[in-house]
């Protein structure tokens, strides 16, 4: 109960937040860092729980995108289902994904997942309805009451998912499924002779995966108002949601929180304050110190500390 | 008496090599078996093979009358069949209780405090109540053979395959484990033990079958085993 009112007060602080007449850059920059939680707390269902290391949430994030953008352009759909649609067609990615690369273990999984990325990326190249490799412009629509600008109301839009990622991620991890693929993560074997159902439960952590980093892309179309394929399928989206969770720490749902909200502040800081080139340099530095000093992360490190000083 | 695990011309190849060659074997409900063998005679390919972690090329293996032999091993282990490994594999993220959480709730339906509670009770019978809340990777080699045992348990079996759950362990520990099966045994659990310490096989064994090079070369009273020629050929060399 304690989390879903601090979720709720969070959320409607952040929305009262959009409303006041802050710099606009705030709200441009938050949606940024909050497209992070989205991206982390997905990613971390299948890579941190279950230990399948996907590579390929470009392809994911491209999904969501390209179905928002062919669902505005088809039917002039309004965001909310544009994000539905893009949630939709991304889970199901996912489990299409999942069916054919999830018997593929370690490193074979992996690559697997990057093979995705290159074939959607082909299609979507060669496809001149969403602007084939050159990509299109895009004409924002008229914002909503009670909204000031797009950007403000997309920041919203983000925060709801943000919150609804992270809490999809917390309720599997405590569920008997977050168990389950505990255990597959452990000793998959040991997990399939303890009765865990392993290929249905990683096939439902890759659906919520795949759907969830989906709808972190279904924004991307009109928050730049401009679409194409090599910034949508580009792997630094990959580098960017595996690092966040093992930069918090991938064990606990808040970690890939907390890891979205360091390195996603830190790379906005470094990019209004020096320049944008440095971000990739801030996640690979970041990244380094915390796989050789603290493996569990932000959260680990909390947890070490409070162990010790009992 | 009535059997409970019959399996008949099992086979299973890697590749060219022929791992199990035409195995049929019936185990009766609530006997304890002994599987023994010398190194890569067969017996962990044939206890994969029974528990799922490994499908037969041919041959049927029938549970409780059901053939299972296609089944996934999750599958198998609802329907009664559980086992230990020979390298224990821990869930090592997991403490003690928690590692006993997963078969509960997977195969049991068992959750929160009932779940916990029939946890606590197992790792009791099993000597381990003072570790619940361990890290499972954390447990000494004679512990996590008895979670593994526990953990097994805890999908409530009928049959039961321990895979050298003896190995490496001192005398008194053996003895320790050893008094576990013997009172699961005395519980109904039918027990496949496939063991290298022959005083450990003899003594808890009411039949014992002999695996050489994928085939069973013997089977039947320890002593009857111990004292055939083939089985001494097969352990000692011509």
């Amino acid at each position: 109960m304690k989390y879903w009112i601090g979720c709720i007060l969070v959320v409607l602080a952040l929305a009262g937040l959009s409303l006041s007449n802050m710099n606009e850059y705030l709200f441009f920059a938050g949606f940024v860092i909050l497209q992070g939680v989205v991206l982390a707390s997905a990613w971390n269902i299948l890579g941190g729980y279950a230990g399948y290391v996907n590579f390929g949430v470009p392809a994911f994030v491209g999904v969501g995108a390209y179905t928002a953008l062919v669902l505005h352009l088809a039917i002039d759909a309004p965001l909310l289902v544009q994000i539905a649609g893009g949630m939709v067609t991304a889970g199901l990615l996912g489990l299409f994904v999942g069916l054919l690369t999830l018997r593929l273990r370690g490193i074979f999984f992996s690559i697997a997942t990057i093979a995705v990325i290159f074939i959607l990326e082909a299609v979507v190249m060669n496809w001149r309805y969403v602007g084939g490799a050159t990509g299109l412009q895009l004409t924002r629509p008229e914002v909503m009451a009670p909204f000031e600008s797009y950007t403000r109301m997309l920041f919203v839009v983000m925060v709801v998912m943000a919150a609804l990622a992270v809490s999809v991620a917390r309720y599997i991890q405590i569920s008997h499924i977050g168990r389950g693929l505990r255990a597959v993560r452990d000793s998959e074997e040991a997990a399939e002779c303890s009765g865990v159902p392993t290929l249905r439960i990683k096939l439902i952590a890759c659906v919520a995966s795949g759907g969830l980093l989906g709808a972190a892309g279904t924004t991307m179309p009109m928050y730049l108002s401009y679409i194409e394929p090599a910034s949508t399928f580009n792997l630094t989206w990959a580098v960017s949601a595996l690092a966040m969770p093992i930069i918090g720490g991938m064990w606990h749902w808040s970690g890939p929180l907390v890891g979205a909200l360091v390195l996603g502040t830190l790379q906005e800081a470094v990019t209004v304050t020096i320049s944008s080139e440095l971000n990739v340099l801030v996640v690979g530095v970041l990244l380094v110190v915390f796989v050789v000093a603290a493996p569990d992360g932000i959260i680990g490190l909390i947890r070490k500390w409070k162990t010790s000083s009992k | 008496m009535e059997n409970i695990l019959e399996v008949t011309g099992l086979s299973k190849h890697f590749g060219g090599f022929t791992a199990l060659s035409d195995v049929t074997l019936a185990v009766a409900k609530g006997e304890r078996l002994g599987l023994i063998g010398p190194n890569g005679s067969g017996k962990t390919t044939l206890i994969n093979c029974i528990s799922g972690a490994l499908f037969n090329d041919a041959g049927e293996v029938r549970f409780k009358g059901q053939n299972v032999a296609r089944m996934a091993a999750n599958a198998r282990t609802q329907r009664g069949i559980a086992r230990s490994f020979q390298i224990p594999r821990p869930f090592g993220s997991m403490t003690v209780r928690e590692n006993l959480l997963v078969p509960l709730s997977y195969v049991r339906n068992l959750f929160g405090a009932k779940a916990v509670a029939e946890a606590d009770a197992l790792l009791h019978d099993m000597g381990l109540a003072d570790r619940a809340d361990v890290l499972s990777n954390q447990l000494s080699q004679v512990e996590l053979r008895k979670m593994e045992l526990a953990r097994a348990m805890a999908a409530g079996p009928d049959l039961l395959i321990s895979d050298e759950a003896m190995a490496g362990l001192s005398g008194a520990e053996v003895e320790e484990v050893l008094d576990i099966l013997f009172k699961l045994n005395a519980k109904g659990i039918t027990i496949i033990m496939i063991e290298h310490i022959m005083q450990a096989v003899m003594k808890f064994s009411q039949r014992v079958v002999c695996l050489d090079a994928g085939q069973i070369i013997c089977e039947g009273s320890p002593q009857e085993v111990v004292a055939n020629e083939y089985v001494q050929r097969a352990y000692l060399g011509d």
